[in-house]
Order: C-alpha cells, then structure tokens, then sequence
C-alpha cells in the first residue's frame, strides 16, 4: 500500500523526493533513461504524465513537453506499457498524472483497470475535484489504486477535510497560486499553510510547484513528508541532458 | 432545467484544479446574489441602453423576403451593439459583477479580437487593469482588433503553445487566473467553462431573445416559426433562443462547415458525426478530439466559430431535439454574405452569416405566411482582410501594396 511505503521510507529519511516527468518527451526511449537515472540518484515516487493538448494547470516548461509528446506521436498505450516496463525494473512506486479527458475517453474503468495491471499505485488528476469524481474514486478503490487529491492554499480548513476523505496515499500539496514551473516563495506563510494541511489529514504530505534546489528541500524537512521536483528536472535536461538530472537529484538532499 | 452542480442533462460541470475552486464559490455566490438582486438588472438594462444601443431594432428583410418569395424575413441587429457584436451584453454584465466583487482586474481569451475589445471597452469604463489572451495566428490575421485592445489600455498577450488559436488563448488565461485570482476575474467570452459560466453568460444574453419576442410580437402580433443564429461557443445563439424556448418555435443553430463536413476541416460539434462527449477547458460537452482525447485542429473562415468545445446547455439542448443543429460552409458563407449586403445594405460579421446561409438554404421552402428571425451577432466591418482575400478584390490589394510601401520608404 502506498502510505505504508513512504511511512516505511520516512523512517530511513527525513525527506522523499518524487518527481514528475512526461511521458514521450522527448522520446519514450528518453523517458526510459530518465527514470533510470532519476531511479539511480535515489528518488523515493515518480509521477508518469500522460501528455494531453490542453494541460491548463501546467506551466510553459510542462505545457511545451506534453506538445512536443504529442506531435512525435505517445498514444495512451505507448505510456501504458513503458509504464509497465518500469514498474517491473524498477523498485519503487510509480504514479499516473494526467488531465481528465485522457481517462475519461479511454473508458473509465478500462483506464483503471490498466493502471491496476501494469503495477502504478495512483493517480493525480488535477482537473478533477471530488465533486465530480465520484465514479473515478469508486473504480480507483475498487482495484486499490490511491487516487492522490489536492490541496491548495485557497482550500479552506473544511474543504480539507472534505477532500481527504477520500484520498489515500498521500495528499498532493500545491505550493501556491498559479501553475507549475515559477518560482515558489519559501516563506512563513508556506510553513503556516503546511501546518494547516497537516492538521487537516493524518494521510502523509508531498509539497510541489516550484521547488528546485537544496536549501527548497531542507526547508520543507520536517513541515513535509514529499517534496515534488517537476519543471526543474525538465529544465535540467533541455538545457544539460539527461545524465545532469542524476547530480542534480543528489544535490537536492 | 440545470442541477445545482451546472450540469445540463449530462454535459456541463465544474472540472477546476483545486487552486480556483474558492474563486469559482465566490463567482457563483456573487452571481446568484445579482440575479435575485432586481435592482442588477435594472442596473444592466440602463447601461446597456445608455452605453450600448439596446434595445436593438428588429429589421424587416424587405427585398431578402421578396427575393425569396419565401416567409417574412427579420434580422435581430446585434451588430448595433458597442464594439459591434453581441459581447457587450456578456463584457458589461460581468464588469459589473466585477465590481461588486471587488476586483480590479479583468482578463480574457480572445479569437477573432471581438471579445477582447469589448472587454478592452468595458476595462476602460469601469477603470479595471485589463490583460488579453490570444493565439499568436489569430494575432497575426486580427491586427485590427489587436491595435484597438491596446489603444483601449489593455495588455494583449500573443499565445504560442499549442495550435495558437482560441482554446489556447483560454487555456493560458486560465493560466493566469489561477495566479491572480485575488484582484483579478475572467471574463469568459462564450457560454462554455465550467459552472457557473455558460448560465451567466446565456443570462446576460437573454436580453437579446427578450427584446426580440417582443418585437415581434409588437411587428406580427405572433410567434416567428424559426430563429436562426451561428454557433461558435454558443452565447448568442442562446441568447436569441431563450426568448422563445418556451414557446412553440423551431430553433436552428448553425455551426461552421468549413471546407465541408466530409474534409474534416470545420469546427461543427453538434451538426456533425465528428465530435464526441469529453471533459477539457473546466466542463463536459462535445468536443472535436481524437481517439485518444486530443484536441483537433478546427477549421472556418470566421475566426469567432474556429473553437473545439460548445455550450454545454446547447449540447443538452440537441440531446433534448429541441434545437436543430446545421452546418455552412465557408463557400455559403460568403454567398450568403454577398446577397445580405447587395439586396438589405446590411454587412454581417462572417460568424453571423452562418445563420443567414442556413436560412437563405431553407426560406426558399417556407410558405409566405412564415415568419424567421436571423440573428445578426456582429458587424462585418471587422472581416475586411478575410473578405477582400476571398472575393480577390485587386484594387484592395493595390490598396494594401501602396500602404505597405509607404511604411518601407
């Protein structure tokens, strides 16, 4: 179960690192290499995104991969079996972040289904809040797959506590307003906000959007238990190749 | 006929990240409290009377009606409108839910520039800081429109990812809300979006179906037998409808044809085979996608019906057959639009000569006793690039060549 794996983890490190990468960008053989490498440098979780036209929570860095997927051709299948490649190599719990559409297109529960054969633990999609996920939530605990939910620093103390009733796994912390890839002010006011999600759920918490060097890391040691690394890992490798993203990751903790 | 959750038979919605899902509570209240607030749409009605050109007369087609020899044909003129379109209804609405909201910033997705200068006009009125998103290619064929936006004091922001068009210029305006939502709203230009959006939108432009019942009513003393009106997003289409949805009317939306239905280059959700149910841009309607949930490419010679997604409410309302969905191609379009100009003197944007193609294709077989409104959404002025390069017109070249060397000297 996936909770139990990162309490598990958190008693060997004060911190997880989960990244984020995109499926097909730029090439699955790519992506393959990637994880290998991020596997390598110790990463505890990784988010496998299926790409899709229009991923309005994404920034540019994230936005332009997904387009660039698309245009060499990732269909959902092509993610679906390089995920399930993974899960067999590699030994550590792997995640489905994608937009609505892609699920809902694909058939729901063949979707899950599929997630639930190729070995992935959960799902993060952030488009669906769970006023209108109540059918994807049923077929996600049907085949025990975590469906990881959101919160903000909108969300209200009781819209928390809404929401966490039917996470499981962890809870995927946004970090501030807008979307991915800025930069996130590390402030009092994130620590206070972290207190608050803490209060709100006894599920483990993962903080992203923005974080991208060591002292982002060391600040969330003991206010978190993930700390989400997604833009800046692909900016690491357009700009310096794929064999960066190993330092990279090891300079973080 | 819409359940409490902004669902409209299936479609509809509120598929948001969790970031603006207080904004959107916020918009919601704020909404429902206008509505049930009298004085608001007294308020709305005398600016849109005093500021606009409401209401909007309701034509009589006399040489359309004797060229056809078909039913008695009436325009709903909503090319008089400030800005030249419908979108002023929608812009002033929301600006004033602006301003009891608190905000000072306003933002909106823009295709053919239509809805960004109104809402350009309406920043400037109302004294709000005012940011446009557009697809870099809609820029480059809307410079007009862009020049006006940014005389009006806005900022207008060129949109490069995706297919630069306008779902992506929705796309990074939802971008920007999720950032700003303190001070700033979205003005969403079309009845689409997630809840509350497409009801507020068809609220604001109810006025136009309203004005035009009872203006017939006035003219014929009876009911027309048709309304026509083109369907992008679909938010003058359901304002002309809601004045006769009740009644014992045929409503026909018209969608872009494009090159032609069997091409595959059109943007016609609801009148093709070539659209299916999926959720994108915060809502559940129809969209143009592939297999995989994609978006395509879309395809018309009027930029303002260019859009993957409709309505939810019309994507509910065809499920229910109570409106008739067609197509137009581009090539009706613009014969549709020739003979409005040469036998009425009227010039409708290419968007609104849709409606008009579809109606010229059916009058033909309607008794003399008939009676069809079309509704003019907007003015053509703003399509003289795209008109002049489909008619060939070579003095308008000459035109354009001498100007561009006056620049190079």
């Amino acid at each position: 179960m996936l909770e139990s794996y990162i309490r598990n983890r958190l008693n060997e490190k004060d911190i997880l690192l989960m990244t984020h990468i995109v499926l097909g960008y730029p090439s699955f053989e790519d992506s393959l290499e990637l994880i290998r490498v991020m596997v390598a440098a110790g990463v505890d979780l990784m988010e496998l995104q299926i790409p899709f036209s229009e991923p309005t929570a994404d920034g540019p860095i994230i936005v332009n991969a997904n387009q660039r997927a698309l245009e060499s051709g990732a269909t959902i299948k092509d993610c679906l079996s390089l995920a399930k490649k993974v899960v067999r190599i590699f030994d550590i719990p792997f995640l489905i972040m994608s937009y609505y559409n892609i699920p809902f297109i694909y058939g729901l529960k063949r979707f899950v289904a599929a997630m639930s054969s190729c070995g992935l633990r959960g799902a993060i999609i952030p488009d669906l809040p769970p006023e209108e996920g109540q059918e994807y939530l049923d077929k996600m605990k049907a085949y025990d797959l975590a469906p990881i939910l959101i919160f903000s620093p909108a969300t209200s103390f009781d819209r928390m506590r809404y929401i966490t009733s039917f996470g499981r796994g962890f809870i995927y912390c946004v970090a501030r307003k807008g979307v991915t890839g800025k930069n996130t002010d590390l402030s009092e006011e994130l620590a206070a906000y972290l207190v608050k999600c803490r209060k709100a759920t006894s599920l483990p918490l993962a903080l992203g959007f923005g974080i991208k060097e060591k002292s982002d890391v060391d600040f969330l040691k003991g206010k978190t238990d993930i700390a989400v690394i997604g833009s800046q890992t692909i900016r690491m490798m357009e700009q310096k190749g794929i064999a960066s993203v190993e330092n990279f990751i090891c300079s973080l903790r | 006929m819409m359940t409490e959750k902004g669902y409209y038979g299936e479609f509809g919605g509120a598929y948001i990240p969790e970031i603006l899902v207080a904004t959107f509570q916020q918009l919601v209240t704020a909404f429902n409290k206008a509505k049930a607030d009298p004085v608001f749409w007294e308020e709305y009605e005398n600016i849109m009377s005093t500021y606009s050109c409401r209401p909007t007369p309701l034509t009589f087609a006399e040489n359309l009606t004797k060229y056809f020899a078909g039913p008695r044909i009436y325009i709903k003129r909503e090319d008089l409108n400030h800005t030249g379109a419908h979108k002023a209804n929608n812009v002033i609405g929301q600006g004033l839910l602006v301003k009891r909201m608190g905000k000072n910033r306003v933002i909106a997705e823009t295709g053919a520039g239509q809805h960004g200068v109104a809402t350009a006009t309406m920043a400037a009125k109302f004294g709000f800081g005012c940011t446009i998103y557009m697809g870099e290619v809609d820029v480059d064929r809307q410079r007009p429109n862009v020049f006006w936006m940014e005389r009006l004091g806005a900022r207008v922001i060129p949109v490069r990812d995706g297919t630069r068009i306008l779902k992506d210029a929705i796309n990074e305006a939802l971008r920007d809300w999720a950032g700003h939502m303190d001070d700033t709203h979205y003005v969403l230009g079309t009845a689409c979006g997630a809840h509350p959006f497409p009801e507020m939108v068809s609220y604001f432009q109810s006025i136009i179906g309203q004005e035009a019942r009872r203006q017939i009513m006035d003219r014929e003393g009876r009911l027309p037998n048709r309304v026509y009106a083109c369907v992008g997003g679909g938010s003058n289409a359901l304002g002309v409808f809601s004045g006769f949805i009740d009644d014992p009317v045929e409503l026909i939306g018209v969608e872009a044809g494009g090159k032609g239905l069997e091409t595959g280059r059109h943007a016609s959700r609801l009148a093709s085979k070539d659209a299916t149910p999926g959720v994108a841009q915060g809502y559940k309607t129809y969209f143009l996608q592939n297999n995989e949930g994609q978006m395509k490419e879309t395809h018309s010679v009027a930029a303002g019906l260019d859009y993957i997604g409709v309505s939810p409410i019309l994507a509910s309302l065809r499920e229910k057959k109570r409106v008739r969905f067609e197509a137009a191609t581009d090539e009706e379009v613009l014969e549709a639009f020739s003979l409005t100009l040469e036998k009425e003197g009227l010039i409708p944007a290419l968007e609104s000569s849709h409606a008009f193609a579809q109606a010229f294709k059916e009058a033909p077989a309607l008794g003399e006793d008939d009676i069809i409104i079309i509704n003019q959404s907007g003015r053509g002025d703003k399509d003289i690039f795209t008109v002049a390069d489909a008619f060939s017109d070579l003095e308008w070249i000459k035109f354009i060549q001498k100007k561009a060397e006056k620049y190079d000297a």
